[in-house]
This record gives C-alpha cells, structure tokens and sequence, in this order.
C-alpha cells in the first residue's frame, strides 16, 4: 500500500492540481475552456467527462506503451482517445440520455483537448500504469477547477444564478445591479482564464 | 524473442491489427446500445411534444401519458386521418415531403393540435413543437430544443423560461398572415404577437422566429390561413428559401446576420 502511495505517485496525482496545472501553467486545454464554461453544469460535467477520459486513456497507452510503434505512437494515442471518446458518449446516450443531451458535442470535443494528448504523450509512454492513472486523474481535476471558477465567475455574474438558481438578491436589482453581458461572452472566459493564471502564479511565488 | 518495434513489418501489422480491433469494439458497442439509444430517442420526442401541451416531461410517465392522451394524426386532403408508421423523431425530412404530421392531444384543458417545426439556429439544426388551442388560433405551449446553440446563450430557447412566453400569444395578425415571431431581446411592441428573445442569443432568436412563421406557413391548410401572406412582405428571412415568392414586395434576401 506504501508504495502504491510513494511520494512519487503522490506527486503525479497532486502536481497537475496545482504547481503545474494544465491550464493555469501549461495553458493546455484552453479552447474547451473558453466554449464550455458560460454556466456553472456544463463546466463541472465537462471537467469529470475529461477526467476519467484522460485517467483511462493514461492507462491504457501505458499498458500498451512498450508494443507501440515509435513512428506511428501520435497515431496510436489518437485512435486510443477517439475510440474512448466514441464509447462514452455511446453509453452516455444509452443510459443516461439527459446528460448526453446537455453535452450534445462537447462530449466529440474532448478529442481535440490537447491536455489528452500531452499527457499520454509526456507521462503515460514513460510510466507505469498505476502513475499513468493518478496522473490522468490529476490532470483531469486539475483542469475541471479552473473550468468551474471560471464557470462560477461568469454565470454568478454574467446570469444572476448558480446552476440556474437565482442567486443574487432581487433587491439588488432594485437598486439598479444589472447582470454583466460581457461575462456570456466568450472573450470574458479569456480574460477570467487570465486572472486566474495571475492570482495563481502570484500565489506560488509566495510558497516558493 | 524481442520484437523490432521500428521495422516496418511491424508497423504496418500494428496499425492494421489496431484498426481491426477497434472497429470491431466500436460496431459491438454500436450494435450492442443501438435498441436502448432508439428507444431513448423516441421516448425523449415524446417528452417533448408533452412539454408542449404544458405537461412536466420530467414528471409524467411520458410512455402512457403520451399513449392516452396523443394521437399522431397526418393531415391529407383538408382532414386528419391516424397515421401508420413508426413513430418518427424528426419531423424535417417528413414535413419536406408533403407529410404534415399534427399530434391531436385530449388534454384537462379541451383539444389542443401540437405541430412540429424544424429550422437553423446560429450553430445548427433547431426543431420544436408548437401546441394550438382547438380554435388553432392561439398558442397553448412550445416546446424547443437546438443540436448546439452556444451554452447560455441561444441554448436557452430549450428552457421552459423562454418556452413560456409562447403562451397564449395569437398566431395571425390583422391581415390573416402570420404574426407570431420572435423579436430582440427587450423590444416587444405588439404583446399579442411578438415573444421577446434571449438577450446574446439575437441569431438564435431568429432562427427561432424563422423556424415558427415558416413552419406554421407549412401547416397553413390546416390552421386556416392564406398560405401565400404568410410568407411574402416585409418578412424578408423567410422568403429566401421560398421560389414560390414571386411578388415584387418580396425584397431580396438580406443577410440574416446582423
């Protein structure tokens, strides 16, 4: 068990959460980051659909990673993701159609996640599988809170609610308080990405 | 033996034995769902048009609900007569080729006649169903939904928050055309007929308000109106698609984009 949890593995799972967060330090993944994040659900369920993607396709190419052709591996990983990819969203469509519905295409998205990529490219052709799982685990988190800060930000104030609720007082709103229009577009997801990469890189100065 | 994992040889087997391999997981989970995923889809256009007669399709059981209270009806030759087929999921392609489908539904409320509509959106396909009250001249409930309007914004036409502004709204202006649109956000003029969009969303909303005047105009045998006034003058978005519109007052397409 000790060494299931060696201090190594612990870092594979918890350096992606933070010292070297796939968005806010290898700004990776910033395209979904910016499609999916309007509303606070859309952001959580993209961030977990991410997860366990990146967790199996980690382990998966892990396994594999000795037999892998080293000229076609970009290939080879690629196959593996879409293949992943197709089967979730197969299943999801057959037993939980709700869900499918809300995430319509972001689910094909998460192909294009570079972060899905780098990782089976920089970790997983190199480690074991047990490492290659924390790491897509951590990555996959790492990535899913930056989505639903951001997400937060921009419905708190883009919408008024939270999950749809309404969350802002409406006295508020009496008083003149009017919802930002800017925070629904897409160019304001930039700009919050940004003062999130800010206040966290400002914030491991410090620990450093 | 060690394999040279460079050779070509190798190469060449890997893909080929990858690709096999993978084909065939996919075409099993295909196949393997294909029953479930159907029976999802069909009981969801269900929920649907029960969301237009103002039932909670989260709610209600939709299988016997829909069974008891709806019938799919065809309207041929001035009159509906009970249709046949397989319940259908989409109704563009069926509404294309001359197949008017109209659900007649016994409701708590009296007779309602729901009509499916199918249009564009800013990013794809959008449909929606649209439930008339028996005099078929006010709106009872709207249901809409979209393939992948932006989140938040044009998805919100699938919100019953926006689908509830359809309610009660007359379907004919004063001139026998179709009146029943949707405007930018924040300017209704005529409460009777104009249903206010999404704020953001003004290419969604007028998909959406493309989508109802043309597909009520599709259905205008059956709800009673000059099937040509609805689609010529000043709404210029749907004469583009229209040959028939051959009127000097039906001005050129101007870009539906703003």
């Amino acid at each position: 068990m000790s060494k299931l949890f060696s201090e190594e593995n612990k870092a594979a799972f918890s350096n992606p959460l933070n010292l070297n967060n796939p968005i806010a330090v290898q700004v990776l993944g910033i395209c979904s980051a910016l499609a999916v994040t309007s509303q606070l659900k859309p952001a959580i369920v993209m961030g977990l659909s991410v997860t366990v993607i990146t967790a199996f396709s980690n382990v998966i190419i892990s396994l594999i990673r000795k037999s892998i052709p080293n000229r076609i591996r970009i290939i080879v990983q690629l196959v593996v993701v879409a293949t992943l990819v197709t089967i979730v969203s197969q299943l999801l469509k057959a037993y939980v159609y709700d869900v499918s519905v809300q995430l319509s295409v972001y689910v094909g998205l998460i192909i294009t996640n570079c972060i899905l990529m780098g990782r089976l490219e920089a970790f997983a052709m190199q480690n074991k599988p047990w490492p290659s799982l924390l790491d897509g685990i951590g990555n996959g988190l790492g990535y899913a809170w930056v989505l639903v800060v951001v997400g937060f930000v921009r419905e708190l104030f883009g919408f008024g609610t939270l999950f749809g609720y309404n969350v802002i007082p409406k006295f508020l709103f009496d008083c003149g308080y009017t919802n930002n229009g800017m925070m629904v577009m897409p160019a304001m997801s930039l700009i919050i990405v940004g003062c999130v990469i800010w206040a966290h890189r400002a914030y491991n100065k410090e620990e450093k | 033996m060690k394999w040279n994992t460079n050779s070509n040889v190798y190469t060449f087997v890997y893909a080929i034995v990858m690709v096999i391999i993978v084909a065939f997981l996919l075409a099993f989970v295909s196949s393997a769902l294909k029953n479930t995923q159907e029976a999802n889809v069909a009981n969801d256009t269900k929920g649907q048009i029960l969301s237009a007669l103002r039932f909670d399709k989260k709610a209600v059981d939709v299988q016997a609900t829909f069974a008891e209270k709806v019938q799919d009806k065809l309207f041929k030759d001035g009159e509906l007569v009970p249709y046949e087929g397989n319940f259908l999921t989409s109704y563009g392609q069926a509404i294309k080729d001359g197949e008017l489908h109209v659900f007649e539904a016994t409701t708590d409320d009296g007779v309602k006649y729901v009509i499916p509509v199918t249009g564009r959106g800013l990013w794809g396909g959008l449909w929606g169903y649209i439930a008339l009250n028996e005099d078929k001249q006010t709106v009872y409930g709207s249901y809409f939904y979209h393939e992948s309007e932006t989140a938040g914004l044009g998805a919100r036409i699938g919100e019953s928050e926006f689908q509830n502004r359809f309610q009660d709204k007359q379907v004919f202006g004063e001139n026998d055309d179709i009146a029943l649109t949707v405007v930018k956000a924040g300017s209704v003029k005529d409460e009777a007929h104009q249903v206010d969009g999404i704020t953001g969303a003004t290419l969604t909303s007028n998909g959406v308000a493309a989508m109802v005047s043309d597909g009520l105009s599709k259905y205008a045998d059956f709800i009673g109106a000059p099937a040509q006034g609805a689609c010529c003058g000043e709404k210029s978005d749907c004469c583009a698609e229209k040959t028939e519109c051959e009127n000097a007052d039906c001005p050129e397409r101007t870009n539906v984009e703003q």
